[in-house]
């Protein structure tokens, strides 16, 4: 990427900017963050398709946002959870600059975060037709077989909260998973434990979650746990329409509409 | 051995169908006492880590209840509430929780016989249905009652 290369000098040289956020080549054959705060180290920038981390998880956090006015090289989910974020006062222009990477791999420049929501809004968000396919499969199991399934795939779990720290919508500083009294989840991992945990993590990410995958990507096990996610982002398009972050206007959780419908209330 | 009674928790708003739980006792309607009702300010106040927490503290079955659609005591509480409970139903029931034992329901502060049948139907569907087991089995509170009698 030898235009983000640039750029990044260019921005470190004239102090627009006091840290670029980007990717380097890691060990095993990933890759992983990169903050550029001096000119020679922006040659270390790399793009390619294996950074697939959400970067913007990031510039959420007090040690970053304390160094001044950040730039990001952003993929398209991380020009959509930026917008996210700016939409709950997270983020706004006098603090990020946002360096686009295009699905094509082009570097596109944006002068506000308004031109980062047209350009995210031309593009929907889509799931992937392997992850379409499990999401039937589920759908079409009985209860009980559900249930085994989760219980089973969640066993293994041990809370290291990889999930969480990767993303970039977990950024409370105090979790609702880390209160001891009353202690909502417990925090060894048992069974019931890691369920409880996942489905909250699920229903604080409804209306919120963009798809990025960050999640499963952390999971040192590989565990599925972005189905869930999946499942609310279809179950939002399919109650009220569907949602896609947005500068202005209501989130999906904390609206309603008088005539919601709902088929099970007595 | 006993006949099964199931242990059924109702989550109720202080202003309708907690109003309308008590018409019912004082109009002298008898209803099934395996209901522990526990009031909240509004539906709108009614965590689903509440109702994750039920079933893990032994409840078999779960009701929910609260102001019809345009009644909230709060103006739109029970909005919120709705869109919740659509969302957060339908993960339970992607991820194997029974969804057949969570209901939900408006009771309005008149509607005193209207209760007493919610519950009822509810209890005798949940007796037939058993107890919670699948869900018991892997919480750690409902098997330490079951350790100690």
């Amino acid at each position: 990427m030898v235009d983000l290369i640039k750029k990044a000098k260019e921005l470190i040289e004239t102090s627009a900017v006091k840290v670029v956020i980007g990717y380097e080549e890691g060990t095993g054959n990933k890759t992983r963050a990169l903050f550029v705060e001096k000119t020679e180290d922006a040659d270390r920038l790399i793009f390619d398709s294996r950074c697939v981390q959400n970067l913007a998880a990031y510039i959420t956090k007090k040690e970053i946002k304390d160094k001044g006015k950040m730039a990001i090289a952003a993929t398209l989910p991380v020009m959509r959870s930026i917008i996210q974020l700016a939409s709950e006062f997270q983020v706004n222009d006098s603090n990020l600059l946002v360096l686009g990477i295009t699905p094509e791999s082009k570097l596109v420049e944006f002068a506000n975060l308004v031109e980062v929501e047209t350009f995210v809004h031309q593009y929907q968000i889509e799931i992937d037709a392997r992850n379409k396919e499990m999401l039937d499969k589920l759908e079409k199991m009985t209860q009980p077989e559900r249930w085994k399934f989760w219980i089973d795939e969640l066993a293994p779990c041990f809370k290291c909260y990889a999930c969480r720290a990767a993303c970039p919508m977990c950024y409370c500083s105090r979790c609702t998973v880390d209160f001891n009294q009353p202690q909502w989840i417990p925090v060894a991992s048992t069974e019931l434990g890691n369920l409880e945990w996942h489905l909250m993590r699920a229903i604080h990410l409804t209306g919120r979650c963009i798809d990025c995958d960050a999640c499963y990507n952390a999971c040192p096990l590989s565990i599925p746990i972005n189905l869930l996610t999946k499942k609310m982002l279809l179950d939002a398009k399919e109650h009220f329409g569907g949602y896609q972050p947005a500068l202005k206007g209501d989130h999906l959780m904390s609206t309603y509409k008088p005539d919601d419908k709902e088929n099970f209330i007595q | 051995m006993a006949e099964f009674e199931p242990k059924i928790v109702a989550f109720v708003c202080n202003w309708c169908t907690y109003a309308g739980a008590d018409l019912t006792g004082t109009s002298r309607i008898k209803y099934a006492s395996n209901v522990r009702i526990i009031r909240f300010p509004c539906t709108g106040r009614i965590d689903y880590m509440l109702l994750i927490k039920a079933f893990d503290e032994g409840a078999d079955g779960i009701i929910v209840s609260g102001c019809h659609p345009n009644d909230c005591h709060y103006t739109s509480g029970n909005f919120h509430a709705r869109r919740r409970w659509i969302m957060f139903r339908s993960l339970c029931n992607f991820t194997g929780i029974d969804t057949e034992r969570i209901k939900f329901s408006w009771v309005s502060a008149a509607e005193g016989a209207r209760w007493a049948d919610i519950v009822n139907a509810t209890v005798s569907e949940i007796r037939e249905k058993g107890p919670y087991t699948e869900y018991h089995k892997v919480s750690r509170h409902a098997e330490k009652e079951v350790n100690h009698g």
